[in-house]
């Protein structure tokens, strides 16, 4: 089939950008999305173009390095799917696809469809973590965990950061990444200790990095390639609201 | 050069316990007197890099994605192996042990492959403490799966998403290290140059892969932990980003490279659609636990639909062949079973490069909601890709290369033949042998990284006490100008190929004359075609954009600059390897019902091999494999 | 003293402003549309109510001040919230698709503030009675029932029987139903009282409580409209 790429290009974070149309011509549908700009791509930079830069990885759906937003839809509107496991057999010969990067002020634009999300990175290193060093832990079996805790934690867990839920989010909120990380680890006995620590920092961390905040609109949860639960976030509220009416947990912010 | 592999004396079960003692230590206040470079944050990498920065030492860690939780190790579906004995089924330290050197088809140290088994029982604790969020029974307890090559259910899981919850884990814990400071974390970053001064790894070169600024590094000690070589076939299950650079750079600064011909093949990935395939899938091994291998008995039932076919029409192969393991053969064995089925005309799908794995026997056995909890995410994953409801009809699946066993050859601190220079995880040889069994890569590197690593490392320190240079060393200088010169030249050719189309057409060499089965004459032949498509390569290839901005066309030409050096090493490695083992099948070396038959007498050997300069071929060195333990056998799974 | 910090300049805090503030003034609309439905018992009824909140300032002054900081709280906290999710996306998508991001979800601000605006007007109508926007050409501050207290009933039969301004009340109250459809849902989001086990309970209670207030608020006009009360002010 053919088709009609409508493609934001934007040389490098300074330049204004824009969007440039392209054919893509002869594309299969067993072909994944990532594999038809592949295709495009050969085609540019046999005629002397630049191709179309965008982030790409793994192509399995677990790396979350793949993002941009098609016909204004972070991930394409495949419910569950990233990009690279979108295929072309949901779309129609003679379609027009627009093509977009994530649009947020916490990630810039890099070049063309890559963005820098590193923001995320800064949020996890501010107490995304269970503070503890390498050697010295008890057996995994000491602390028997309820099923149903470990696997609504894994629910949480399968955050892939991909950012697919800024992206979509109409004030470009990171709640649902975060949430998904307080609420992994608020869920588990191993997490408790410092989970009121955990949440206050990384809201900071969040606020910090120039995330919008949630008006509970729900467009994360369509997009994310983990179905991650909206119910994550009221968690994360549940969990702050905890911490800030504890005096504790300002003492241990405080160091 | 001399290999010593540093193996400690004494019986191999006490050997690393009394290693570890015998090992000199850093005082607590010099560790920050040590600057460490890892490059790679993978399983191996960021848990390095976390636990080293933990004990006090300075780290820099580098990682081309835009992310350390990125890493390929995500991808890991399936699980990890411990010896935990959780299960009451007769596991040990010792049968992991054995398991995991006959799974390699005893082609691994038994040293390593012993202190991996030992240091398997707190990987699983430590991971448990991190928030690994583990499958776990009703009781609150840990839960098990069987895999490939065991007879015991030791696989700790998380969904079908164990590496990607491992790798969190560890990339938190390198996170938390990096808001402490200790870390210093360098993201798009892609190290390019080993710089090697006075025989001692000391530094880097890298290459900015955002505003491709060339830049040097300077520290006590390097570390690898780069990942595998499989996408020297151009289609693999690995990332796209995955490449050989790093250890292939190393190589040629003096880090011998060891069996590179290993490399493993997965039995359950999605087959090939079509010339535009840009990766393949791997579905979880773990699908073979509850999935039947099958394909048609005659060739003309291989165009109708699986349903049409009678019970009776098909063959099991995999328990015809194997009874006691059936469909739980290693990968090696089981990946042979399918291509000789395809090779014999009676594969399906699209160019008949498939078999089935059919669930409706265990639909039927355990109900449809049980097989979609067990692997409900790959089936999901599967119908994406193929567009195939696998509840309904049976999946096609296809081997394609996975894994690497070869590696930069290290001793038993993990140090390779350059002092200083230290290889983790899949980047280097270790463990694995000639064949690597399920679930135990995710062992391997956490290993490597949490707990073997940290403590060697000091022993260099402790015991070399090399002086510190500065990034201003001629050395460095040299280091630079050569990338800045090899990056110039790749965008100075403009010729008429993209670096696309050779990656391909290498990638399709390899596969054809070095895959899942290799013999004299296609080796020799690709021993041609190589060094033809290399010299064709700096002269033909196009890569577009310029060098001061984010270019990835660049990134992939220099990668696939290195994997067509890499590659005729690989090929040569296999020719001069004339038995089968594991992996690596030479079709002169099978038996009459065409298993693999190794050679113990003439190369029970490592094979490491030591770059002698451009264009002499490269020196053999053969580190000979002592069983001291275990008594090499042939390997059955029947 | 870190409560204060937190809640009014991280976001999650400022969206437990939105939610606590939010949370009153819906128990407001609430006990407002009861007190006002007692139209239907006829004048006796409503007039009594407009008396009794009337001869107890101790009761209904705190109550109005307090309404007025909520507001201004509730408003505060929407327009900061605001200006920080439009400097969240400072390029905007060429092409945006909300997908399941509802219509009122997508809205709040522009309802919030043309209710808000509602209210100024609803204010001077029917509490200030500034006898110039009732457009009756009457004085409101004037009408007495024959017990000498203020006619609420004939206050509200004649204000409505204006259909421009019967038409902007309903307005605003479609505007009102239409923000807290969605307000009342994320509030308990907000406050993070909201588990997957009572999801969809609250969901059902955020709609349903919305068609109720609307239907509440929207009957007494619409009655008017039709000739309610006429029979009884002509009396």
């Amino acid at each position: 089939m053919n088709l009609t790429l409508k493609v934001w290009r934007q040389k490098n974070p300074n330049d204004a950008g824009g969007i440039v149309t392209y054919d893509a011509n002869d594309i299969i549908p067993d072909m994944s999305f990532l594999e038809m700009l592949d295709v495009v791509n050969e085609d540019l930079i046999s005629r002397g173009e630049e191709p179309i830069a965008f982030d790409s990885d793994c192509r399995e759906g677990i790396c979350g390095t793949c993002s941009m937003v098609i016909d204004g839809i972070a991930h394409g509107g495949q419910r569950g799917t990233t990009v690279c496991q979108l295929h072309m057999r949901h779309f129609n010969d003679g379609d027009t696809i627009t093509i977009e990067p994530w649009r947020a002020k916490a990630f810039p634009v890099i070049k063309d469809l890559v963005t820098d999300r590193s923001a995320f990175d800064r949020i996890i290193e501010s107490g995304g973590f269970v503070s503890v060093n390498t050697g010295g832990t008890p057996d995994g079996n000491t602390l028997p965990i309820p099923k149903v805790d470990a696997d609504e934690a894994m629910d949480a867990a399968a955050c892939i950061g991909c950012g697919a839920c800024v992206a979509a989010c109409k004030n470009a909120s990171a709640m649902l990444f975060v949430s998904a990380k307080v609420s992994h680890l608020a869920l588990l006995p191993q997490g408790k200790p410092e989970a009121e620590r955990r949440v206050l920092k990384m809201v900071k961390a969040m606020d910090e990095a120039g995330f919008g905040n949630c008006t509970v609109t729900g467009s994360c949860e369509a997009v994310c390639p983990k179905e991650i639960s909206l119910d994550f976030i009221a968690k994360l509220n549940r969990e702050f609201g905890k911490a800030i009416l504890k005096n504790r947990a300002e003492r241990q912010v405080a160091d | 050069m001399k290999l010593d592999s540093k193996i400690p004396p004494g019986p191999v079960t006490e050997k690393w316990e009394k290693y570890k003692f015998d090992l000199k230590l850093v005082n607590p206040a010099n560790k920050r007197k040590y600057d460490v470079i890892v490059v790679g944050s993978g399983l191996a990498g960021a848990a390095a890099a976390a636990s080293m920065a933990e004990m006090g030492y300075n780290v820099k860690c580098f990682c081309y994605q835009d992310s350390p939780r990125r890493a390929h190790s995500i991808a890991a579906q399936g699980g990890i192996n411990a010896a935990k004995n959780y299960q009451n089924d007769g596991d040990s330290i010792y049968r992991l042990f054995y398991d995991t050197i006959k799974g390699g088809d005893f082609r691994a140290r038994e040293a390593n492959v012993y202190r991996l088994a030992q240091t398997s029982v707190k990987i699983i604790d430590q991971c448990v403490a991190q928030g690994v969020p583990f499958a776990r029974e009703y009781g609150g307890l840990l839960a098990n799966r069987s895999f490939g090559g065991a007879q015991v259910s030791r696989t700790f899981y998380a969904r079908g998403q164990t590496g990607q919850q491992l790798l969190l884990g560890a990339y938190q814990a390198l996170c938390r290290q990096i808001g402490l400071g200790k870390v210093q974390m360098f993201e798009r970053t892609e190290m390019l140059e080993l710089v090697v001064v006075d025989g001692h790894a000391k530094g880097i070169i890298v290459r900015d892969l955002v505003t491709g600024e060339i830049s040097a590094h300077a520290a006590d000690a390097v570390v690898l932990g780069t990942g595998g070589y499989g996408n020297v076939f151009y289609l693999s299950t690995n990332a796209k980003g995955c490449n050989t650079t790093a250890i292939w750079r190393a190589y040629k600064k003096g880090a011998a490279l060891a069996n590179p011909c290993y490399t493993q093949i997965h039995p359950t990935c999605i087959p090939v659609s079509g010339e535009h395939q840009s990766k393949l899938t791997l579905m979880s091994e773990s699908l073979r636990n509850d999935g039947r291998v099958w394909t048609p008995k005659r060739k003309e039932d291989c165009g109708k639909a699986p349903g049409d076919i009678p019970e009776a029409d098909r063959d099991y192969i995999l328990e015809r062949k194997y009874p006691s393991y059936g469909n739980l053969a290693p990968r090696d064995i089981s990946s042979r079973a399918a291509k000789e089925a395809c090779d014999k005309g009676l594969g399906v799908g699209p160019g008949g490069l498939g078999v089935y794995l059919d669930f409706a026997d265990a639909i039927k056995r355990l109900g449809e909601s049980t097989v979609r909890e067990r692997y409900g995410n790959l089936f999901d994953m599967y119908e994406k890709i193929t567009g195939e409801n696998a509840y309904k009809v049976p999946m096609r699946i296809y081997p394609a290369v996975h894994y690497t066993m070869g590696g930069t050859w290290v001793d038993y601190n993990l140090m390779s033949s350059i002092p200083g220079l230290f290889v983790i995880g899949e980047a280097n040889f270790s463990d694995h042998g000639a064949n690597r069994l399920g679930a135990s890569a995710l062992m391997q590197g956490l290993a490597d990284g949490y707990f073997v690593l940290p403590y060697t490392i000091g022993n260099y320190f402790a015991t070399e006490k090399q002086p510190k240079h500065k990034t201003d060393h001629a050395e460095f200088k040299k280091a630079l100008g050569e990338v800045e010169t090899r990056t110039k030249k790749l965008l100075s050719i403009k010729g008429k190929r993209t670096v696309n189309s050779f990656h391909k057409e290498l990638g399709k060499i390899v596969w054809d004359k070095c895959g899942m089965a290799r013999d004299e004459k296609g080796l020799k032949e690709a021993l041609q075609q190589i060094p033809a498509l290399r010299e064709e390569f700096w002269k033909n290839v196009n890569v577009a954009g310029e060098n001061g901005e984010l270019n990835q066309n660049l990134e992939h030409a220099g990668r696939v600059a290195d994997f067509l050096e890499f590659a005729e090493l690989m090929c040569l490695d296999a020719l001069n390897r004339r038995e089968s083992c594991g992996g690596h099948f030479r079709t002169e070396f099978q038996t009459e019902d065409g298993e693999a038959k190794r050679d113990d007498e003439n190369f029970a050997y490592v094979a490491a091999w030591e770059y002698a300069g451009e264009g002499k071929p490269p020196i053999l060195n053969k580190e000979p494999l002592v069983y001291e333990e275990v008594h090499m056998s042939t390997r059955s799974y029947k | 003293m870190n409560i204060i910090t937190n809640l009014f300049s991280s976001s999650v805090g400022k969206k437990y402003i939105m939610a606590v503030t939010g949370f009153s003034l819906f128990g407001f609309v609430i006990a407002h549309l009861i007190g006002n439905l007692q139209i239907f018992l006829g004048p006796e009824a409503i007039n009594r109510y407009g008396h009794f909140l009337q001869s107890n300032m101790e009761i209904i002054w705190p109550a109005r001040i307090g309404l007025l900081v909520i507001i201004a709280l509730h408003i505060w906290a929407a327009i900061k919230i605001s200006a920080e999710n439009k400097a969240a996306r400072p390029v905007a998508y060429a092409e945006y698709n909300p997908t399941v991001a509802s219509y009122a979800s997508r809205t709040m601000l522009m309802s919030g503030l043309i209710v808000f605006f509602f209210i100024l007007y609803h204010l001077l109508h029917f509490t200030v009675q500034v006898d110039q926007v009732n457009l009756t050409g009457k004085s409101f501050v004037n009408l007495h029932d024959a017990e000498g207290r203020h006619d609420v009933f004939a206050m509200m039969v004649l204000g409505f029987s204006k259909p421009i301004v019967s038409l902007f009340y309903i307005i605003a109250i479609s505007l009102l139903s239409l923000h807290l459809s969605h307000g009342v849902r994320s509030m308990f989001q907000s406050l993070g009282w909201k588990k997957k086990s009572y999801a969809n309970v609250l969901h059902c209670f955020a709609t349903g409580v919305s068609i109720f207030i609307f239907v509440g608020y929207v009957s007494i006009p619409i009655a008017i409209l039709l000739g309610f009360g006429k029979e009884a002010l002509s009396k």
